[in-house]
């Protein structure tokens, strides 16, 4: 099976405290620790499990600047065959429609069997996935969490849906799928997997190469646009204890009594 | 009625979900004084068009034995066969509205935006809509050209419900249009959750454990705080992940639905699947190490701590104190 996975760079919003930049254009970048997308490592892991069992090969795309590639790199340590990097300048400022042309572009140089996508990114758009797949006119299914291959036509996959209960269905290949996390066990990438791979030569694509109009990606064809970012004013918002911390444990103590916390 | 605007209505077990109404809203917001109409699927669905059609124009019907289970791979088409040129469509930004939505707008050739949580107005063919970013941190305004039409994701909880009733509310039956459906995704089954060893919807008081925590060989001090509070212990889905407690104590949209007075989040950061599972208005108390973490924005008290230096405190202060 061949399988593509689409993977993004993202500031972790577990490591960092994300705070809005000078006249809320950006977010500040400076001193942001990065990683990959959290749902788009479930998906590598997942592409690796598979071919593991059937066979095949996993190559690992990104659409972003240079940097990027350190994200494509850590996935192939992981075990991708191929890492691919789809970088322009043209490309700055996609919507989300723009980012999956971008990637339908490149899923259309090569024969691909099934593409992967995290469920979400770090906007929590959770749209890159469904439109891909209804750009290459592949059927889609989200919040994946089981998949089982049943011959080379299809998939037996699991949806997770709300309260936790899992959608079964038939799908067929190829397809677009987008994985939710807890689908398995991503496994650990150490310094020596990195190394392993530190040389591998990462194909980069550009407009040019996925014969991609500047007028369709990038700002010109976005209609979607962040004018800025801001910090939401919601209520008053929590009271704040502050002080050493025996003495917030000792108000905590009290709060919680008061409250009927300590039965 | 407005020949343009509609909104996608999901039911469970013959009743309109509780998004319809926060739709309809979402939909007066963007198009002040509108009255939209509904799209109701399903088999059986009579009911369903009956209940919600006071706060319609029309409320269009598709009754298909097919389409008995909603599979976004069916509807997708249904939709674009359907609904007229230059549409906007609103529907949750829920497992289901993220199924169907990202590949129906590129089907009808119209813009997308997602998970909407609010709405300043609507100038010429801008839609300005807010959103949020890295897990509620931040916050960002967008604007999005619908000269061509629209689907909007919104999300669930972040507009009040409108008052049901205003409408004339037709009922039109359009489930010829369903018929001879096809789709390359089938459904086969549904599994429910599994019940756990705990039932966490009973609770009163509830110790919730994020990933700030940090390592499965932390979790004993949440656990000793819970048995001095003598509470029940919960968690956020990274933890289910990582298989460090069992599904059945994760509170969010993909986990339970709690409803205590007391809800104590520890290093957790606030997402809307995680807060969406907290009900009732609790006394909710977060300690997180991040001050600009968005469950601040919805704690009643907040504290900017480690948990790894407050919880032991913390819990010999309470054993103290009885
Ligand atoms: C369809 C869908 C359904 C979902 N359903 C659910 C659901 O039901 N329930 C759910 O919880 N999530 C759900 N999620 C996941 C959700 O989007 C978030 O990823 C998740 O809630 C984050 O969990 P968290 O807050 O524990 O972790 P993080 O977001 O990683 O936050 C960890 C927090 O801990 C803080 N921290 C770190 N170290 C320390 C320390 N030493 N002391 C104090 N604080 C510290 C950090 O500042 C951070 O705020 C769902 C996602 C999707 C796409
Ligand atoms: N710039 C990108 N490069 C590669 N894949 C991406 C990119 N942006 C989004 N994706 C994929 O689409 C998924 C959903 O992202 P989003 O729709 O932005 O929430 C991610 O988990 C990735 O798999």
């Amino acid at each position: 099976m061949e399988i593509l996975v689409c993977v993004k760079r993202v500031p972790d919003s577990a490591e960092n405290e994300i705070s809005v930049g000078p006249g809320g254009a950006d977010i500040r970048r400076e001193d942001l620790v990065y990683s990959v997308n959290e749902w788009d490592n479930y998906a590598v892991e997942e592409a690796i499990q598979i071919v593991e069992r059937v066979g095949g090969n996993v190559t690992v795309v990104s659409v972003g600047d240079t940097e990027a590639e350190e994200i494509v790199r850590r996935e192939m340590a992981m075990g991708a065959n191929q890492g691919l990097l789809a970088t322009d300048a043209a490309f700055t400022g996609s919507d989300g429609l723009g980012i999956a042309t971008i990637l339908e572009a490149v899923a259309r140089k090569t024969k691909y069997d099934l593409i992967l996508t995290g469920a979400q990114a770090d906007d929590g758009a959770a749209q890159v996935g469904g439109m891909l797949g209804a750009l290459l006119d592949w059927p889609y299914a989200s919040l994946v969490n089981l998949i089982k291959v049943e011959g080379d036509k299809a998939l037996r996959i699991g949806r997770e849906i709300e309260g936790g209960s899992q959608e079964i269905s038939d799908i067929e290949l190829p397809c677009v799928l987008s994985i939710q996390t807890g689908i398995n066990e991503p496994r650990y990438v150490g310094i020596r997997g990195i190394r392993k791979v530190a040389s591998v030569e990462i194909p980069v694509l550009d407009g040019g190469a996925l014969g991609l109009p500047p007028e369709t990606v990038g700002a010109a064809g976005a209609r979607v646009r962040r004018v800025d970012y801001f910090v939401p004013q919601t209520g008053a918002g929590a009271e704040m204890l502050t002080g050493s911390t025996e003495e917030v444990a000792g108000k905590l103590v009290d709060l919680l009594k008061a409250k009927g916390g300590i039965k | 009625m407005d020949a343009k605007i509609f909104v996608f209505i999901t039911h469970t077990d013959g009743k309109a979900d509780d998004s319809a109404l926060e739709l309809v809203t979402a939909a007066r917001s963007l198009f002040p004084g509108c009255t939209p109409n509904a799209l109701v699927a399903g088999s059986g669905v009579g009911p369903v068009c009956q209940e919600v059609a006071a706060s319609f124009g029309e409320v269009w019907k598709f009754d298909q034995a097919a389409l008995a289970y909603p599979n976004a791979e069916l509807l997708r088409p249904l939709l674009v066969k359907v609904l007229p040129a230059g549409a906007t469509l609103l529907l949750a930004h829920n497992t289901f509205g993220l199924d169907l939505g990202p590949g129906l707008s590129v089907k009808l050739g119209v813009t997308y935006v997602p998970d909407v949580v609010g709405v300043d107005g609507l100038e010429g063919t801008t839609l300005k809509a807010v959103r949020q970013e890295y897990a509620g941190q931040v916050s960002a305004h967008v604007h999005c050209d619908i000269a061509r039409g629209a689907v909007i994701t919104v999300r669930p909880g972040a507009f009040k419900p409108a008052e049901a009733g205003a409408a004339a509310g037709q009922v039109v039956d359009r489930s010829e249009d369903a018929t001879g459906l096809a789709a390359r995704r089938t459904f086969v089954e549904l599994i429910q959750a599994e019940a756990g060893d705990i039932d966490i919807t009973r609770e009163d008081v509830l110790v919730s454990v994020g990933r700030g925590i940090g390592d499965k060989e932390n979790i004993p001090l949440v656990e000793e705080l819970v048995e001095a509070m003598g509470a029940a212990l919960s968690c956020s889905r990274p933890i289910v992940d990582a298989k460090w407690l069992d599904k059945a104590r994760q509170v969010g949209t993909s986990g339970k639905t709690v409803k205590p007075r007391v809800y104590l989040a520890l290093g957790i950061s606030g997402s809307f699947q995680h807060v969406g599972g907290i009900k009732g208005n609790p006394f909710l108390l977060a300690i997180n190490k991040n001050p600009k973490a968005a469950i601040f924005q919805v704690a009643t008290i907040g504290v900017v701590a480690d948990l790894l230096e407050l919880l032991p405190v913390l819990t010999e202060k309470i054993l103290k104190s009885r």
